[in-house]
């Protein structure tokens, strides 16, 4: 079956099958950031934003997207570069694998909402699993990269 | 992940409803629960081009579409304001921002999953389900129906001006719930339901006219059954399920 959506800000056209994950979709147009981690919904590491909502593309048909905006990490790279940066500063990162994902939803979280409290961040940020680390180098890097307007933000809270 | 040979994205209930009628087609919601499986799938059906996915107020009642997400019904100001936070408190545990942007709330009502946050949180409110050919039943009947192959169409919730609290227990962040409790009041009038005892969620109505909080929990904890799993034994169910009621019904109390 046939698709039109638009992909990190380029309108395309594609065939797919009826079965096929959004996922393994945006991975053949050539979105590698975008990975299988648990594939049982609970990990994170397929996050991208469907209509510039986080959901899950290892969750999601591809058919689905039609008509729609899907944003993969690919698509936000200078926020991602950016961010990704206050994570290095505080030594967030081991293996990274998990980054990915997490980087798309610390974006999202940005947009969605305004000066977050920690309980805040850590309930958002809670579907996005990371098996190496403890996340308080992530959450040190969150606030910092939350903080680096002197707390401004563009989001508002919901 | 199942298979599937088509895929239609329906533009009416009757087609949907046709097309549900075939055993190896199916209705996809969220799909959170579903991909989980492996079987072949005929005909996966869409009914996200239908505008089944918004809440509705009125003066008596909200009107939930099949397609709404939980992220949805977590956000929504209406339902914030009329039932005292029990739909954030209930879907904010739920995996994850992404998982809930994802699952729907028909999908959620109608798997009658035994897990199941919403089914426990809609049962403890005057809650409806609008079925495309059985019309409207209580969710209470609906939730011990078998499953059959008509299209849950909308989830009515009505403002009848009861006051609810939530609470559930997670051996971790984000797992499914070892017990689930919601509890409502109007007046003497008390309802109360208990899911992930492990089975699905049942609800009770009390009258609790002269009893404390401590009562009522102790005869409402006293008429659920439970079970064991991995995630604890029966025995610790029932006492979870008896103080988190005398909880939530004392929360209730200082609010009256």
């Amino acid at each position: 079956m046939e698709i039109n959506l638009t992909l990190n800000g380029k309108k395309i056209k594609a065939q797919i099958r009826p079965d096929e994950l959004l996922l393994d979709f945006v991975r053949s147009q050539g979105c590698r950031s975008v990975k299988r981690g648990c594939e049982t919904a609970n990990c994170g590491l397929c996050t991208v934003w469907l209509d510039e909502k986080p959901v899950l593309s290892c969750s999601t048909l591809a058919a689905r997207a039609d008509g729609r905006t899907v944003t993969t990490l690919e698509g936000v790279a200078a926020e991602a570069e950016a961010f990704g940066a206050y994570l290095a500063e505080e030594g967030a990162e081991q293996c990274g694998f998990c980054s990915p994902g997490l980087i798309m939803n610390v974006l999202a979280m940005e947009r969605e909402l305004s000066d977050p409290s920690e309980e805040e961040i850590k309930e958002y940020l809670a579907g996005n699993l990371c098996r190496c680390t403890g996340y308080m180098g992530q959450l040190r890097a969150i606030r910092n990269y939350l903080n680096r307007k002197g707390g401004e933000t563009d989001g508002e809270n919901r | 992940m199942f298979t599937a040979r088509e895929y239609v994205k329906v533009g009416s209930l009757e087609e949907a409803w046709e097309l549900n009628q075939k055993r190896t087609n199916v209705i996809a919601g969220g799909m959170l629960w579903l991909k989980m499986g492996n079987g072949q799938k005929g005909t996966v059906i869409d009914l996200s081009g239908l505008g089944l996915d918004q809440i509705q107020e009125t003066e008596e009642e909200f009107s939930v579409g099949c397609m709404c997400t939980l992220r949805q019904l977590e956000l929504d100001p209406g339902l914030e304001r009329a039932f005292g936070g029990i739909f954030r408190e209930s879907l904010r545990h739920i995996v994850g921002v992404q998982f809930r942007n994802c699952a729907t709330a028909g999908g959620s009502v109608y798997g009658r999953y035994g897990f199941s946050d919403v089914l426990t949180c809609l049962l403890a409110l005057d809650t409806w389900v609008e079925l495309y050919k059985g019309g409207r039943i209580p969710l209470e009947e609906f939730a011990k129906m078998p499953y059959t192959r008509d299209v849950l169409v909308r989830i009515i919730i009505r403002k009848d001006g009861r006051r609810a609290a939530y609470g559930s227990q997670r051996n971790t962040k984000t797992d499914f719930p070892l017990i689930a409790c919601a509890v409502s009041r109007k007046g003497d009038s008390w309802q109360i339901s208990v899911g992930a005892r492990p089975k699905k969620a049942e609800r009770i109505c009390l009258d609790g006219a002269g009893k404390t909080a401590a009562e009522l929990a102790k005869e409402a904890a006293g008429r659920f059954a439970y079970g064991s799993n991995m995630r604890g034994s029966a025995e610790y169910r029932a006492h979870l399920a008896e103080v988190y009621i005398r909880r939530l019904a004392e929360k209730l109390e200082k609010e009256a």
